[in-house]
């Protein structure tokens, strides 16, 4: 069952072309894997999924319900319902490189956030859920503690619980272990790999390779604003079809 | 007169009503600063958020306004707003074939100090916004909050840190300037002070019981002010 469906994704800053046509279709236990060199675009794709980031071309649908667009002004494509937009990234749950826990409400606070101010949940079930989700991304006894008191895996298990939170039809991962200490990446890597064997949607931006091939079953290698392979992870690692993936590969090892 | 720390004092304090006057005058300074405060608050909210995300013309508004009232003294700023205000409104409603209205109350008091204090709100919280690291408010976005939500519930209270030692400031000068609306005669604190004194002749003992008001004023204000911000501060990590 087809989940999230992006066609053809252009985008330019300025004069800057960094999107020049990206396809992806993620059906539902898809774990896709979006590698690439630094500055290839991986971020700017995946804020278009949820257009944090306005697409300049191209067309999104989620979950069936494909994002209405029209002209923003500045050349590129913004949602032309703002209703249909908050109802889709209230679905399209995002965990992001430098967490972004929201540094005012404690962990519990940060879960339940979404789900009772956008999705309209009764709090008392908000929490109950809420509590669950720390349990299982082991944060139950910090549910009580400020972001800034927390480090920086555990923060990121924090975003990770406050995701799921909102039951997401897909989730969108931009670089989750970058900012962490080397020692830090394990427990995170952790949680995202019991999502994916959960059969959870994910589009997953890393530099992660062998976590990449590990859990995804599918990676998109970006290059110059073009998917340059693509494939399962053991054709893509295994056996590169372009040489400048062969290089970008090599240069992890 | 010579002031003399005699039982004369106290009695003129208490004798002829001239001290429950003065605490009826304190009440009115405090409401009027407290309006005040909080229309400049609102103005302050709306003023940041134009400078930060308004048009051109919203921007350059908001630039000559905070700009003026920063530069021109308190003083003559609160003359002018007051009669040119007045003038304003009277003449509109005059073109209205309405009956003019008097604008010694409270609320013009109010409107006159707002309208200073908006332009200094405008900046601390302006400059505090900046302070809420933006992935936070996309954090918000990606989670499908609308721009009011999100001001609501993101924007607002993570500036709140960074915007109280600011606000706190300006809430003891509100104070402070309801001293100047003497002069425009609100009924204000100074004002009666001012009053109690030419008519006993007492000026010290008046002007020093009235120093007195606004300090006491100040002290429970200040210890306030840090409760709020201990609260406010309690996300953030003291390192
Ligand atoms: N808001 C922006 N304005 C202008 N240029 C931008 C903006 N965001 C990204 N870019 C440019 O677009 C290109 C792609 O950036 P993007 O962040 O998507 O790359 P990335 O593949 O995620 O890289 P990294 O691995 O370093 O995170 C870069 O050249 C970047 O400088
Ligand atoms: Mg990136």
């Amino acid at each position: 069952m087809e989940m999230l469906h992006a066609d053809g994704i252009r985008k330019t800053f300025g004069n800057l072309e960094v999107l020049r046509g990206v396809s992806l279709t993620a059906n539902k236990g898809d774990v896709i894997s979006l590698i690439g060199g630094s500055g290839s675009g991986k971020s700017t794709f995946l804020r278009c999924l949820n257009c944090l980031e306005h697409p300049t071309g191209g067309e999104i649908r989620v979950d069936g319900d494909a994002i209405a667009f029209r002209p923003d002004g500045h050349g590129n494509m913004e949602p032309a319902s703002k209703t249909q937009m908050r109802r889709i990234r209230a679905r399209l749950a995002m965990v992001f490189q430098s967490f972004n826990l929201w540094s005012h409400m404690t962990l519990l606070e940060n879960v339940i956030e979404a789900p009772v101010h956008v999705l309209g949940v009764d709090r008392k079930q908000a929490v109950d859920e809420g509590l669950r989700l720390l349990q299982r991304v082991g944060l139950y006894d910090k549910r009580n503690t400020y972001p800034a008191f927390l480090s920086g895996g555990q923060q990121q298990r924090g975003a990770i619980a406050r995701a799921l939170a909102v039951q997401p039809l897909a989730m969108l991962f931009d670089e989750p272990t970058s900012a962490l200490d080397p020692e830090l990446v394990g427990e995170v890597l952790k949680v995202i790999r019991e999502l994916a064997e959960e059969g959870r949607t994910m589009i997953l931006v890393t530099h992660e390779m062998s976590f990449a091939r590990d859990v995804s079953n599918q990676v998109l290698f970006l290059h110059g604003g073009l998917v340059e392979d693509a494939g399962p992870p053991a054709e893509v690692f295994g056996n590169p079809k372009s040489e400048r993936l062969a290089r970008f590969l090599g240069s992890f090892h | 007169m010579i002031w003399s720390p005699s039982s004369g004092s106290i009695e003129l304090l208490t004798a002829g009503g001239w001290g429950s006057a003065m605490l009826v005058g304190l009440a009115r300074s405090l409401t009027i600063a407290l309006g005040a405060f909080a229309l400049g608050l609102v103005i302050g909210i709306a003023g940041a958020l134009g400078k930060l995300s308004g048009g051109a013309v919203a921007r350059q508004a908001l630039d000559l306004y905070t700009t003026v009232v920063r530069s021109v003294p308190e003083l003559v700023l609160i003359l002018i707003v007051y009669f040119a205000g007045a003038d304003l409104i009277n003449g509109i409603l005059t073109a209205l074939g309405q009956a003019k209205i008097d604008f010694n109350g409270a609320i013009a008091g109010i409107v006159v100090l707002g309208v200073v204090q908006g332009a200094y709100s405008t900046e601390v919280i302006r400059g505090a916004i900046l302070s809420v690291p933006l992935g936070q408010i996309e954090a918000a976005q990606a989670f499908g909050m609308s721009s009011w939500l999100t001001l609501r519930r993101i924007t607002l209270p993570a500036m709140l840190p960074f915007a109280l030692p600011g606000l706190s400031n300006l809430w003891l000068i509100a104070m402070k300037d309801t001293a100047l609306l003497a002069v425009l005669g609100f009924g204000e604190l100074t004002q009666v002070t001012r009053q109690a004194a030419g008519t006993t002749k007492a000026y010290f003992t008046f002007f020093f019981a009235a120093g007195c008001m606004y300090l006491l004023a100040t002290m429970v204000s200040n210890l306030l002010s840090r409760r709020l911000e201990a609260w406010a501060t309690k996300g953030v990590a003291h390192v």
